[in-house]
């Protein structure tokens, strides 16, 4: 008789409880990643994540270890106060383009110019996902959203931020990624770096984000696989993938 | 050949049809079955092909995708 072996299944680090997320949604594979690095890891019992506003606001019903929630943007706040708290714990923070980058940009610069020991995963999906896709300061140059009607227009909304290229001179901050979960090679690596952000912690090496080029297909109005391609051929085109800083 | 198969959970699946094409060997089609939430979720063909390269499962944000290696016994 032939035998037979599991070898690839959902991470144990994940609740029974289906993602709400919309379909091909980059929220849910980038919680699948960080779940299948946690279980690689061992370290279930010492994680505690700061879940932010927006869609993620429901991490805590996906991930099957300690999810605190933050008010919006300030996340990287909360983290700071749980980690110097508690050093032996592991602390990450899990923040969309609109909470880091907008309503959360002064904590964000002042957590990453303290170089606190933290690990930040920022979801960028160029635009506000949950309150019905309104333009973000990550969202692309003449990109319609809801209150960009006729396309991000520079001159009276500025350029799209680049967050990683803005705190790489800080001196707290050590190591900087940008990735993106188009196809299997890019979501491979988009694992390896998140697993160095994580490790860089868990070894005191100090603050490090990495950046995810993320789906957001209901209010992109594309279906996930032209969600992707656009992610490919316009996205990543702004703002290109791959390390900005590694002083680890 | 490595051979293979995978397991679909329907509670998970939104047909987001990704994995369908990450697939190398087309396994992998839109089914016809609604799942609670509403979903139209894929099936797998089962037609013998599945080498258990996981590409499909890497490729699942849901985590919807279990893969089995099958190992042929050997004969003496
Ligand atoms: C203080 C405060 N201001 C505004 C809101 C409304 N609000 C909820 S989610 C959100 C934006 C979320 O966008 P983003 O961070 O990009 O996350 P996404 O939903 O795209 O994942 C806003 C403005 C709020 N909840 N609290
Ligand atoms: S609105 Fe966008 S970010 Fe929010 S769950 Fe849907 S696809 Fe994901
Ligand atoms: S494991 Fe590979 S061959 Fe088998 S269904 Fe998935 S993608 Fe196709």
């Amino acid at each position: 008789m032939a035998k037979e072996r599991v070898i690839y299944k959902k991470p144990e680090s994940l609740t029974d409880v289906p993602f709400t997320y919309c379909w091909g949604c980059g929220h849910s594979m980038a919680h699948k990643l960080i779940a299948e690095i946690i279980d690689e890891l061992d370290m279930r019992e010492k994680v505690i994540a700061v879940a932010p506003v927006g869609c993620a606001v429901f991490a805590y019903d996906f991930w099957d270890f300690d999810v605190t929630e933050a008010a919006h943007g300030r996340a990287p706040v909360v983290a700071t106060a749980i980690k110097r708290v508690h050093p032996d714990k592991f602390v990450f923070c899990y923040q969309g383009d609109g909470d880091l980058a907008s309503i959360g940009m002064a904590e964000t610069i002042h957590t990453a110019n303290r170089g606190e020991n933290i690990s930040v995963i920022f979801i960028n999906n160029t635009n506000y996902g949950m309150t019905g896709g309104q333009m973000a300061p990550t969202s692309l140059i003449s990109q319609v959203t809801t209150t960009s009607p006729y396309g991000r227009d520079v001159k009276n909304a500025g350029y799209p931020i680049k967050m990683l290229e803005l705190l790489s001179p800080l001196q707290g901050v050590k190591y900087l990624e940008r990735v993106k979960l188009t196809d299997v090679p890019s979501i491979v690596k988009a694992k390896k770096a998140i697993k160095k952000a994580f490790v860089n912690q868990l070894t005191n090496v100090g603050f490090s984000m990495v950046e995810v080029l993320s789906a957001c297909p209901a209010n992109w109005k594309k279906d996930p696989v032209k969600a992707n391609k656009w992610i490919d051929e316009e996205v990543s085109e702004y703002f290109p993938v791959g390390k900005i800083k590694d002083i680890t | 050949m490595r051979k293979g198969r995978i397991k679909i959970d329907r509670n998970r699946c939104k047909g987001c049809m990704l994995c369908i094409d990450a697939c190398p060997k087309g396994e992998i089609k839109q089914g016809t079955a609604i799942n609670k939430a509403g979903y139209n979720v894929v099936e797998f063909r089962n037609n013998g092909e599945c080498n258990a390269c996981m590409l499909c499962a890497i490729s699942c944000p849901d985590a919807a995708i279990e893969v089995i290696e099958i190992i042929e016994d050997v004969k003496k």
